[in-house]
C-alpha cells in the first residue's frame, strides 16, 4: 500500500483544480447558452475615468535613480557579510579567506566605479 | 413551478428554485455601484452608502472605482455638456449586465439648471436609463427605495424568450453613441434610438395614443 501514500495528495490537487476550473467552465457555458458577449471598441479601449487616452504607454525616460541602487547594494551586502567575516576571521581557512577576499575585491571595485563616476560626491 | 407546491416544499424545509430565480438572486443581491459622483447629490449617495443608511444591507456596499467591475451607474447630480462624453463612455466601458439609476432632478431633465447654456437636460437622452428618482437632491431614503425598485427590476427579469432584458439579447446594443462637444451643443444632441422629443402633434392628437407622427 506504500505507493498510494499520496493518494490524499492528488485528490486535493483534482479538487483544487476542479475550484479553479469549475466557475470558469461554468462561466463559459453560461455565456454560450444565455448570455452573449457583447464587446466593442469603446468597451474594450483603455479605461482612463471616461477620458480617450491620450498618448503612448511605452515612452522613455531617465533612470536616473540605478546609480543609487547600484551604491546601496554595494554599501549594503557589505555591511551585511563584513560583520559576519570579522567574527569568524579567525577561524578561517585559506580557501575561505581567499574567497571572501575576492568577494570584498569585487565589491570595492564597484566602489572605485561609483568614485571615479563621481556619484559619491555631496552636491 | 407551482407557486403552491414550493411554498409547501418551503413550509418543509425543501427550497425548489429555477435558474431564473437563482440568476436574478445573484445579480440583485451584489450589485455594485460604479465610483463617481457629479455634484451634491453624490454628497447623498455618499451618505447612502454610510453606516446611517448602510447601503451594504442590500450588497451594494461595494463602489467600483471602474467601470469594468461595475454593474450599476447611478448618474448622481448634474451632467454638463463637457461631461457628459465621459459619462456615457464610461457606461459602455462597463461590463454587461449594467443599470442605470438617474438620481436627482439634473440628471433626469437639467432641474434647476435647465435652462443653462451647459447642462445637458437629462441623461436618458444617451443612456438607457432602468429608474428615475426624483428630488433636489434625493434623500438616502429615496436612493435606497431606487435601489429596492432595481432589485425588483431585476427580479423580474426572464432569462429567456423574447422579453428577455438587453444583455440577454445578442443583437441589441451594449455600447451607445458617444456625443462630442462642438461649438454650440454636443452633437448629436441625443440618441433617437432610446429619446425620443416629447413633442405632440396637434393634427394627429385624438388619432393615437402619443399624439404623435
Amino acid at each position: 500500500m506504500t505507493n498510494h501514500m499520496y493518494l490524499p495528495v492528488i485528490v486535493l490537487l483534482i479538487a483544487g483544480a476542479g475550484f479553479a476550473i469549475g466557475p470558469l467552465a461554468l462561466a463559459w457555458v453560461w455565456a454560450k447558452k444565455f448570455s452573449p458577449q457583447k464587446s466593442g471598441p469603446t468597451k474594450n479601449a483603455i479605461y482612463e475615468c471616461g477620458l480617450e487616452s491620450n498618448g503612448d504607454a511605452w515612452i522613455k525616460f531617465k533612470p536616473g535613480y540605478y546609480i543609487y541602487a547600484i551604491i546601496f547594494l554595494i554599501f549594503d551586502v557589505e555591511a551585511v557579510f563584513l560583520l559576519p567575516f570579522a567574527v569568524a576571521f579567525g577561524g578561517f581557512t585559506m580557501a575561505q579567506s581567499i574567497s571572501m577576499l575576492v568577494f570584498l575585491i569585487l565589491l570595492v571595485e564597484g566602489l572605485v566605479w561609483a568614485c571615479q563616476k563621481n556619484v559619491l560626491s555631496w552636491s | 413551478m407551482d407557486e403552491q407546491l414550493k411554498n409547501e416544499l418551503r413550509r418543509q424545509g425543501v427550497v425548489a428554485t429555477t435558474l431564473q430565480e437563482l440568476y436574478n438572486w445573484g445579480r440583485k443581491s451584489s450589485i455594485w455601484p460604479l465610483n463617481f459622483g457629479l455634484a451634491c447629490c453624490a454628497i447623498e449617495m455618499i451618505a447612502t452608502t454610510m453606516a446611517r443608511y448602510d447601503l451594504a444591507r442590500f450588497g451594494a456596499e461595494v463602489f467600483r472605482p471602474s467601470p469594468r467591475q461595475a454593474d450599476l451607474m447611478i448618474v448622481a447630480g448634474t451632467v454638463t455638456k463637457k461631461m457628459a462624453p465621459q459619462v456615457v463612455r464610461l457606461y459602455n466601458q462597463m461590463a454587461e449586465p449594467k443599470y442605470v439609476i438617474s438620481m436627482g432632478a439634473c440628471a433626469i431633465s437639467g432641474g434647476p439648471f435647465k435652462q443653462g447654456y451647459n447642462v445637458l437636460k437629462g441623461i436618458d437622452r444617451y443612456i438607457p436609463v432602468d429608474v428615475y428618482i426624483p428630488g433636489c437632491p434625493p434623500r438616502p431614503e429615496a436612493l435606497l427605495d431606487a435601489f429596492l425598485m432595481l432589485q425588483r427590476k431585476i427580479d423580474e427579469q426572464q432569462l429567456t424568450g423574447p422579453d428577455r432584458p438587453r444583455h440577454l439579447q445578442a443583437e441589441l446594443p451594449s455600447e451607445f453613441t458617444v456625443p462630442e462637444c462642438s461649438e454650440h451643443d454636443l452633437t448629436p444632441t441625443r440618441n433617437d434610438a432610446i429619446w425620443q422629443v416629447p413633442l405632440v402633434n396637434i393634427s394627429n392628437a385624438g388619432k393615437n395614443e402619443s399624439g404623435r407622427d
